[in-house]
């Protein structure tokens, strides 16, 4: 049975992203313990809520360099909405305030012209996701492998590298095709190059 | 390119779905558990809960509901009904919700939008709006507790403020359509479009599809309904499937 830690950065919709890997058949747990967030075989960064209010649960507990040095050694790392953008170096949303910087981009507010939150579902690649976000990361860093979806303009929906998967969308909320990116994650190992 | 949405929405009362018109006279219209997960596999894109026990043992049962559905469910769920207070919201998202829907308690202490949003995010937070066409003058009028208190104000003016108080979605239920099957009130949905830029989810009145590409060319961003899908007269997909070809986009099976 795989270990899934959930960490918890204050409210978010932990109960969803939880039941999403409960029903995949995970040894599923919530923590924001730094030390069973280095040791864990899978960890989910999840993530509602500002850009600013997110750094700051992740630096009161200390979490920030542990989350920064799993992706380093390609342990496996899902970061979810909120928990994508904090990957990032900063965001419009909340200036002055450092991200981790694992992404050298910055995230930036949707254009006026069309509806914030895009709250629903857009197409990305042969499927359709769930979003829920007024920010977003615009191209696909160098480095990425990745997925672009529309809102008035391209934006990414998801990012791989190695281990490491970061999706703008919600797999958790996203029916059938998010389960399977979510099982499809769950095949990474630690160390190994691509899943 | 977003899709617009088909919502089915489940009127819970302790533990149980039940159905009325006008907000009254409600039936026994089966478990929501089962309910919930056949309207996945149908091609819901999202769920509504609406907590119609108003009572403090049904807001209790709810919670239980809500964590049981969240369970099998793996699309948003947005519940809503009663909530009074920032605690209340809190736990209904802890149990499972993905956004909560603040109605009459808004109307009291708008400042209850606010301050849920700057703890979780205005995405999460939903202002459910019921209105009324104001009698005996033109307009729409912001009912509550069911639609038994007129409260005289403005409910567009209420859905312009939405945004600025921190809400995230509009959900827009028009007291006189509602259990009527006669069609949502694209009259209202035109001017709520008119001044606010919020996704706006239409409600009350759907008997089928072209009453929602009716809403939806009025401006609705997604369109729910209730009594067509517990009758089992119809299913989100083939609701979509007809949206479709009338150039809407959805959420193809």
């Amino acid at each position: 049975m795989k270990e899934v830690q959930i960490i918890d950065t204050g409210i978010a919709n932990i109960a969803s992203v939880k039941a999403a890997f409960d029903r995949l058949g995970c040894n599923t747990a919530i923590t924001n313990n730094a030390d069973v967030i280095r040791q864990s075989e899978y960890v989910v960064l999840p993530g509602v809520g500002s850009f600013g209010a997110g750094m700051r649960a992740l630096n009161r507990f200390g979490l920030g360099q542990v989350i920064v040095d799993r992706i380093t050694s390609n342990a496996p790392l899902l970061g979810i909405c909120l928990g994508m953008q904090l990957l990032c170096s900063s965001s419009e949303e909340t200036r002055g305030v450092n991200g981790l910087g694992i992404i050298d981009a910055e995230i930036t507010r949707f254009p006026n012209s069309v509806r914030t939150p895009q709250h629903g579902w857009n197409r990305v690649s042969d499927g359709y996701a769930y979003f829920s976000n007024t920010y977003r990361l615009s191209t696909i860093p160098d480095g990425w492998d990745g997925e672009l979806s529309f809102h008035g303009e391209s934006f990414v929906a998801m990012l791989r590298r190695g281990t490491t998967l970061a999706c703008q969308f919600h797999p958790e909320l996203s029916g059938d095709w998010g389960k399977n990116i979510l099982s499809e994650w769950l095949q990474c190992r630690e160390g190994v190059s691509t899943c | 390119m977003l899709t617009t949405r088909v919502i089915p929405c489940l009127d819970i009362k302790n533990g149980r779905v039940v159905k009325g018109i006008r907000f009254a006279n409600l039936r026994d219209a089966g478990d929501p558990v089962e309910q919930a997960v056949r309207y996945e596999r149908e091609g819901a894109d999202e769920l509504v809960m609406l907590d119609v026990s108003a009572t403090i043992e049904g807001a209790s049962t709810a919670l239980d509901v809500v964590s049981a559905v969240r369970e099998q469910l793996s699309i948003p769920l947005s519940v809503g009904g009663g909530v009074r207070d920032t605690q209340h919201a809190l736990n209904l998202l802890k149990a499972g919700a993905d956004k909560v829907g603040i109605n009459s308690a808004a109307v009291r202490n708008p400042n209850l939008i606010t301050e849920l949003a700057s703890e979780v995010g205005s995405q999460c937070v939903v202002l459910s709006i019921d209105a009324a066409s104001r009698i005996g003058s033109d307009g729409w009028e912001v009912v509550t507790h069911a639609g038994t208190f007129r409260t005289g104000i403005d409910a567009v003016e209420w859905a312009q403020s939405a945004e600025v108080i921190g809400a995230g979605e509009i959900l827009l239920t028009s007291f006189d359509q509602d259990g009527t099957r006669s069609g949502y009130d694209t009259a209202l949905l035109r001017e709520i479009r008119k001044i606010t830029s919020l996704p706006t989810i239409a409600s009350g009145g759907a008997d089928g599809a072209q009453h929602m590409v009716d809403a939806i060319r009025a401006g609705a961003d997604a369109v729910l309904a209730a009594s067509i899908f517990h009758d089992q007269r119809t299913t989100p997909n083939e609701l979509k499937l007809k949206l479709a070809q009338s150039g809407i986009e959805v959420r193809k099976p």
